[in-house]
């Protein structure tokens, strides 16, 4: 926006009540970290005594490991399953006519704009009807599914943005479609995997409306801290909790990075323009 | 230039697998919603008494409507701090911008659990908000109504969904070419008359989409009554979670959920009509 | 005088835009600013709308200072290159749409927007969105909605650069129609300089910031300023010649010139120099053979590329088919332009 004008609507008010909401967006995390260095709990203020013995007590704790185990299972295969099933289905919606196809693109994205409880307890039911138990191997299918429109758009943008040419050239040259997808198609859409796969890694990871109906003895880190919750809190949790944080905090800028990185030349270009003529 | 079976082999795998695994659930719980339990057995009986006795008894809709209510809330005030946001960062932030983008979406990413968790040991009788408020000698007694009151529902859900509110508005108004601006201050309109006639009308898609989304999830919300919530804020998921735990009585619950679905599947549908019909294109 | 520029510099980083401008531009006249990308005219235009403030300098409107009021304020509307038309709007409300935020009376505004639509010819699509119209319509659309308020100075800023060729000549016709007929002042920025010559009054030529030359378009076209004027404005020949006593001499032409001894670089048009065939040499005529390297075929003229001694030169002739081999050739020393830098 032109400097002139923005300097005639100088808004400290705004700027202030933006810095306010950030505030507000922020608080918890504060609050969280400070107290997980608190002698004296979770509570009161102001916090006084500085320690890391619920850090200690953090790596200690046996079950905690197991259950980051599990998430970490569980997301790895997610990020599998939802990743050759969203490439699928961006290829098909991109390339292919089917009968159904709008419903299908739509069926896919339910999982994502509904509610997690509805998506968790129909599988649930489904699993049951079926004879399988909850387990950690269901949660996995539930993720996996789940998931999979968030791979499919990532995808499907991927393949607009790039250059169809390439691939008749590939064909031109004598190369088979296989060949083709090998090695023209797949290295075009790298960021697209990765970036995708970065997202439902995270998703996975803290997903627990799904999961609460799916998930048999061996519990996720979510289901882990729920059920610590319930008995008590304790600074601990505080401390998983920080750590929490601070590994989206990496995997987001992470994935904020490649994001951009496909936008970078075009952006390059258009930081230019204004200051021609 | 791509063959039958091309097309083929990239549309039945996806195809197959989302519909056992997603089409055909969603199904089996339209149909549990007709049967019945009798006698702690599940009876595969066709029949309408589980929605029979959700329009006719007060205690499932009242549930409803408080929820209608809490998510109404959520909703409201996540436009009003995430519009003003959104807006302060899409024309007044300047450089800084990308840096903020990115610090919005931060808390959005760490888990709704942690921060839920969060707001429970600042909210509660010896939580920080408390000990704060004391420490300043604001007041003597822990303030109870914190924690544990449709308070704190809508304080916690409001936190977890302003970012959800915030991105899509953010798109839309960096969408909005910046020569409008431009052109309507050319023509004699003030700032304030800008965003009125330009700004506002041309963000509407991004708000609507925002809006909705808050709308819609706190609807469909369990968790936060579980962790913050007491009971005169007992949401209408907590009824269908009971209803699959200790109460069992699955088809009711089913009944219960495909009313949530079919109440958030028409209001995405209106949304989704009203965004074309506002985007100008 | 209607607006005076007085000595603008406007700065971006590190790099100076607009390096000291001072310009006054009167009121009714239909002033160009040309130049390159990149030579400052829209940053130049914009600071006179009020999108940018100058660095230094001041700029003047009718003998008050305009540059500290911000955009909504002054009696200047714009035509922007892309035309910023709004899009939720039809194209009648956004033809009112200065008169509706500046307040005029509610009962005056859709006859005033319905007469600015039929100026531009666009009334039959008062009800249709931008989004559907051509681009030469949505130009139409954009010129009613800045003119409506009776600007005492209309900026454009190269409002048919976006247009095809035929559609454009058509739209310079119009405006230049347009603008006599109101008695506007126009300031219009374009890189094209056959459209600065065909619409323009005055030209003001840009190079880097600064004001190359500021003259009607035939004083420009006829006594260029400067070597860049001189190349930019038309095409010609740059004779970079060694003045001494009173002849000029660049490679083997010479020819009388009044200029001080020393070096100096002369403009010579290819129109100017005729064949050795055609009529009306003059006995100052300064004739000379050369050799044709290149000749093509213009329609009604042939553009020759001609070698003089090593000296390559460019020759436009009325056309006569296909010449060969060494030609003779002359011009009046009279056409021979001194050129400053």
């Amino acid at each position: 926006m032109s400097e002139a004008a923005q300097r005639s609507q100088r808004v400290p008010l705004l700027g202030g009540f933006s810095l306010l909401v950030f505030g507000f967006l922020y608080l918890p995390i504060v609050v969280l970290i400070l107290y997980s260095f608190n002698r004296d709990g979770v509570g009161g203020f102001p916090p006084k005594h500085f320690t890391l013995d619920w850090y200690r007590q953090l790596f200690g704790d046996g079950p905690i490991w197991d259950s980051v185990l599990n998430s970490l299972l569980v997301a790895l295969g997610a990020v599998v399953l939802s990743l050759v099933l969203g490439l699928l289905a961006a290829l098909a919606l991109d390339r292919a006519d089917f009968p159904g196809k709008t419903m299908f693109r739509r069926l896919v994205l339910l999982p994502l704009i509904l509610p997690g409880i509805i998506t968790g307890l129909s599988l649930l039911m489904f699993a049951v009807t079926l004879g399988f138990a909850r387990s950690l191997t269901l949660v996995f299918f539930g993720h996996g599914t789940a998931l999979i429109s968030v791979a499919t758009t990532e995808l499907f943008a991927g393949l607009q943005k790039m250059d169809r040419t390439q691939e008749e050239a590939s064909l031109d040259l004598g190369a088979t479609p296989w060949q083709t997808f090998w090695h023209v198609t797949l290295p075009n859409l790298r960021l697209s995997l990765v970036a995708a796969g970065l997202l439902i890694f995270t998703l996975s990871l803290d997903e627990i409306a799904v999961t609460f109906f799916l998930i048999g003895s061996d519990n996720t880190l979510p289901l882990e801290i729920w059920a610590r919750l319930r008995r008590g809190i304790t600074p601990e949790i505080n401390a998983i909790s920080t750590l929490i944080f601070a590994v989206s905090v990496i995997l987001i800028l992470i994935w904020y990075r490649i994001r951009t990185c496909t936008i970078g030349k075009e952006a390059q270009e258009l930081l230019e323009r204004p200051q021609k003529g | 230039m791509y063959s039958r079976a091309y097309k083929t082999i990239v549309s039945v795998p996806p195809l197959f697998w989302v519909g056992l695994f997603l089409l055909l659930p969603y199904a089996l719980m339209f149909a549990h919603s007709f049967w019945l339990v009798r006698d702690g057995m599940l009876v595969h009986e066709w029949n309408w008494q589980n929605y029979v006795k959700l329009a006719q008894s007060p205690l499932y809709l009242d549930v409803l409507f408080r929820t209608a209510r809490i998510a109404a809330s959520v909703m409201v005030l996540s436009v009003f701090l995430g519009y003003p946001l959104a807006y302060y960062m899409s024309f007044h932030a300047g450089i800084r911008k990308e840096l903020l983008y990115q610090l919005v979406i931060v808390p959005l990413w760490v888990s709704y659990l942690v921060r839920g968790y969060a707001w429970k040991t600042i909210l509660g009788s010896e939580g920080v908000l408390n000990g704060f408020l004391q420490y300043l000698h604001i007041t003597k007694e822990p303030v109870s109504y914190f924690l544990y009151s449709p308070f704190s529902v809508i304080l916690m859900l409001t936190h977890i969904y302003t970012p959800f509110v915030f991105l899509p508005l953010y798109a839309s108004l960096e969408h909005i070419p910046r020569n409008l601006i431009e052109a309507s201050h050319d023509l004699g309109a003030g700032p304030r008359t800008t965003f009125l006639r330009v700004i506002l009308p041309l963000s509407l898609p991004g708000l609507l989409a925002g809006a909705t989304f808050a709308f819609v999830l706190t609807l469909g919300d369990f968790l936060g009554p579980l962790l913050v919530g007491g009971p005169s804020s007992v949401m209408i998921a907590n009824i269908v979670q009971n209803l699959f735990g200790t109460a069992y009585d699955w088809p009711l619950g089913a009944a219960i959920s495909v009313c949530i679905l079919a109440l958030t599947i028409s209001l995405l549908f209106l949304t989704e009509r009203l965004e074309k019909r506002w985007s100008f294109r | 005088m209607l607006l005076e520029v007085r000595q603008v510099a406007k700065r971006f980083g590190a790099r100076d835009v607009l390096k000291s401008i001072s310009l006054e531009i009167a009121s009714g006249e239909f002033l160009t600013l040309l130049g390159e990308s990149g030579s400052g005219k829209t940053t130049l235009l914009r600071l006179i709308a009020g999108f940018e403030s100058p660095t230094s300098g001041e700029i003047w409107m009718n003998g008050a200072r305009l540059d500290t009021l911000p955009p909504y304020k002054r009696h200047v509307n714009t035509v922007f290159q892309h035309y910023a038309l709004f899009p939720h709007l039809t194209v009648q409300d956004n033809v009112a749409y200065g008169l509706r935020v500046t307040g005029v009376p509610a009962m005056e505004i859709p006859a005033r927007a319905e007469a600015a639509l039929r100026m531009v010819k666009m009334r039959e699509y008062a009800e249709a969105r931008p989004a559907r119209l051509s681009g030469g319509q949505q130009q139409r659309v954009a010129l009613a909605r800045a003119l409506v308020n009776r600007p005492q100075l209309l900026l454009l800023d190269e409002p048919l650069s976006a247009l095809d060729a035929n559609l454009r000549k058509e739209m310079q016709g119009e405006l230049k129609a347009l603008q006599r007929e109101l008695g506007i002042t126009f300031l219009f920025v374009t890189h094209d300089q056959e459209e600065a010559m065909a619409l323009s009054d005055r030209i003001a030529l840009l190079r880097d910031g600064e004001l190359e030359q500021v003259a009607s378009p035939r004083e420009i076209y006829a006594r260029p300023a400067t070597r860049y004027a001189a190349q930019f404005v038309g095409q010609t020949n740059l004779l970079e010649a060694e003045v001494r006593e009173g002849i000029a001499s660049c490679g083997s032409l010479n020819w009388p010139t009044t200029m001080q001894p020393g070096p100096a670089v002369f403009s010579l048009r290819p129109e100017a120099i005729r064949l050795g065939s055609q009529a009306g040499p003059t006995p100052y005529a300064v004739r000379f053979r050369a050799r044709i390297h290149q000749q093509v075929f213009a329609g009604s003229t042939e553009n020759l590329e001609v070698d003089c001694a090593g000296q390559v030169l460019r020759v436009r002739i009325p056309a006569r088919g296909t010449l060969s081999g060494e030609q003779e050739f002359f011009f009046e020393p009279a056409d021979a332009i001194l050129v400053r830098r």
